[in-house]
């Protein structure tokens, strides 16, 4: 008995490369969306960690792709917080999305942007936290990352396309395109080869 | 009834070196007129270079001895009193302030909550030690008698049945009678007040003035005593004169904990927390610079508060050096505090929500964080609120883009044109008229927006939204 519960603390630890990916754990935050769960090693969000999301321009759909997620965390009467969105995120928009808009926070950061979200995601009393850092760097998403763990809180953090050819320290990475996300890179197997179409509608 | 005394033997004295960073460095307080400045206390560092309360200021300079001077003042004396009885009506609700420089606490109703006496005692010296004042506690049946035996002996507990064995050993010269009163016991031989207990009282009652008997009448419990019991202020106002001026924000932290811990201690007191508070730093000319400091919800922990204030204070620019600090708080709503499961869901929660929101908003700056509700409202840029609404509003029946631009832009490149017209007309009634017709277009990469066109102007679309 002794020697399979040490194999299965070495597969825990994914010290063993086993080919394919395990099916272990099972992430606990669906992203609402089937095609893209179900591209998912994790089947959803990677738990307490961060999320970067690369987009190229405005309006391709970011917001689309976190709705379902921001509406299942605020209709469980969980925090979730913005901060330093680039536009005005227009409520009626939000509300019609399911979005419960009493437990969305808005912080207008400025240059302080990386240090709020840091100390939003470290109190651990918001669900999720969505940032926009254009200018962040390897070092501070790291911190994030980390902060992420200590506060057991869903980090998002939105940045140009450009960026997806540096090395980052987020659990996923996923690059948005006209109607479809790329994974660039996700903990817990193999990102998937081909691009996951997203749901289309408005 | 059982009565302690807190007896604060150097108060003046305590009242000056809490303030001052240095509580070692010689230092004596003057009193008397300009022409003949006395030495009215030393503190033990001014008393080893041979200084003593009594001398004269000429005189102790002639020592040849470095030694900082303050005045001694009685108001101050008074105030600190004042801020003492505060910190302990959170212990009783019968405190008298009836003795000078001394506290009278009636403790035997608060036993229940903050016994036994042994570990209350604990508490009360371990805060009076962190707020900085010397004392002696002494606990005794009756208030007068806790007075006297203060002067003898520190962290005596007397019950009844001891109260009269302990009485007769003071010291007549220390029992806290008139001066002519102890002249004359000493000239008549009488050492102790056990002697004194031992004369007949109509004896004592022709020779002596009245007070002595009822004195002592008061010590053994046998006349009751009248105390006038403290009531709190409704305010807090605490102020520190700088001995320097200050040109940094950084050097005024050490008085502003100081501050903080007495608004702290005092609102524990009161049972109360604070909402909205102002720090006044004063300048030798002009205006005191204000720091209004508000919070959204109350608050009383020391550390918090410091946190919120500094965070504050540090983005300030000192226009002129700072004089003197004067914190003022007079919006002292009840305390509530927070609520906590026994079992927590999420058991890193190392701070809360409101907490992070003061702590956001302490270094943003006030107007940092703000929820998000929908207006009913057909207008783009009024149909939303930077507040958090109780219910949500009604929903859009066309698509809304998710992005709103704060303000319209141009649209330069060809678009596609996805769906459109819809006409939004409205605002005639308060000035801001619109006549817009809106369109759902996509441009050529592919990013789908909201662009309209003024209704009877030429020229290109504005785009006013990105459906994100």
């Amino acid at each position: 008995m002794g020697a399979v519960i040490a194999l299965d603390a070495l597969l825990d630890q994914r010290r063993v490369w086993k080919g394919q990916a395990s099916a272990a754990a099972r992430s606990s935050q669906p992203t609402g969306l089937a095609h893209l769960d179900a591209a998912l090693p994790l089947g959803g969000w990677p738990d307490a960690a961060l999320s970067e999301i690369l987009l190229p321009a405005p309006g391709l759909g970011e917001l689309k792709l976190l709705w379902p997620t921001l509406a299942r965390l605020t209709q469980a009467g969980q925090r979730v917080v913005l901060v330093a969105p680039p536009y005005i995120p227009y409520a009626p928009a939000w509300e019609k999305a399911g979005v419960d808009l009493r437990w969305l926070q808005i912080v207008d950061a400025g240059d302080n942007a990386p240090w709020a979200t840091e100390q939003c995601l470290r109190s651990g009393s918001c669900a999720a936290v969505l940032c926009w850092l254009p200018q962040a760097d390897d070092r501070s998403l790291r911190r994030l990352q980390v902060a992420a763990e200590t506060g057991q809180s869903l980090a998002f953090s939105y940045r140009p396309a450009a960026q997806a050819i540096n090395p980052s320290p987020a659990a996923l990475r996923l690059l948005l395109d006209v109607g479809q996300v790329q994974v660039l890179k996700c903990r817990g197997g193999l990102p998937p080869a081909r691009p996951v179409s997203l749901a289309s509608g408005h | 009834m059982r009565w302690a005394c807190i007896l604060f033997p150097q108060l003046a004295l305590d009242g000056v070196l809490r303030r001052r960073s240095d509580p070692d460095e010689p230092l004596a307080l003057l009193a008397g007129p300009p022409q003949r400045r006395m030495i009215r206390t030393a503190n033990a560092a001014a008393r080893a270079l041979g200084l003593r309360p009594g001398q004269s200021l000429a005189a102790a300079q002639l020592l040849g001895v470095r030694f900082a001077c303050e005045e001694y003042l009685e108001s101050e004396i008074q105030a600190w009193q004042g801020f003492l009885a505060a910190w302990a009506y959170r212990f009783s609700s019968q405190v008298s302030l009836h003795y000078p420089r001394a506290l009278l606490l009636e403790i035997e109703s608060s036993l229940g909550l903050f016994g036994p006496w042994p570990r209350f005692e604990a508490r009360l010296r371990a805060e009076l030690d962190a707020l900085g004042f010397r004392h002696r506690i002494v606990l005794a049946p009756t208030p007068a008698a806790a007075r006297v035996l203060a002067n003898v002996q520190d962290g005596a507990a007397v019950n009844e049945a001891e109260l009269a064995d302990a009485l007769t050993r003071v010291p007549v010269a220390r029992a806290g009678l008139s001066a002519e009163t102890t002249t004359a016991l000493a000239r008549m031989g009488l050492r102790t007040l056990q002697q004194v207990f031992a004369l007949p009282r109509d004896s004592l009652a022709r020779r002596f003035p009245a007070e002595l008997l009822r004195h002592l009448d008061c010590l053994t419990g046998g006349q009751p005593q009248v105390l006038d019991c403290y009531q709190p202020a409704d305010s807090f106002e605490a102020r520190i004169e700088l001995n320097f001026e200050v040109e940094s924000t950084q050097a005024l932290l050490f008085p502003l904990r100081r501050l903080i811990g007495d608004l702290a201690a005092y609102l524990g007191g009161r049972d109360s927390g604070v909402q909205r508070f102002e720090l006044l730093l004063e300048h030798r000319v002009g205006q005191p610079t204000q720091l209004q400091i508000g919070l959204l919800a109350a608050e009383r922990e020391a550390g918090m508060l410091l946190e919120l204030t500094r965070g504050r204070l540090e983005q300030l620019q000192l226009e002129a050096p700072v004089l003197a600090l004067c914190l003022r708080a007079r919006d002292l709503p009840p305390f509530v505090p927070q609520h906590r499961t026994l079992f927590d869901e999420r058991p890193q929660q190392n701070l809360s929500w409101e907490q992070l929101r003061e702590r956001l908003r302490a270094r943003l700056g006030d107007a940092s964080v703000q929820g998000l509700s929908s207006h009913a409202e057909h207008r783009p840029e009024q149909a939303w609120r930077a507040a958090s609404a109780q219910r949500p509003g009604p929903l859009p029946e066309a698509p809304r883009p998710g992005w709103l631009l704060r303000t319209a832009q141009p649209l330069r490149e060809q678009v596609r044109i996805l769906a459109g017209p819809e006409r939004i007309e409205s605002g005639w009634w308060d000035g801001a008229d619109m006549r817009r017709d809106y369109y759902l277009i996509e441009t050529r990469s592919g990013q789908r927006g909201w662009a309209f066109a003024p209704l009877g102007e030429a020229g290109p679309l504005q785009l006013q939204g990105w459906f994100g």
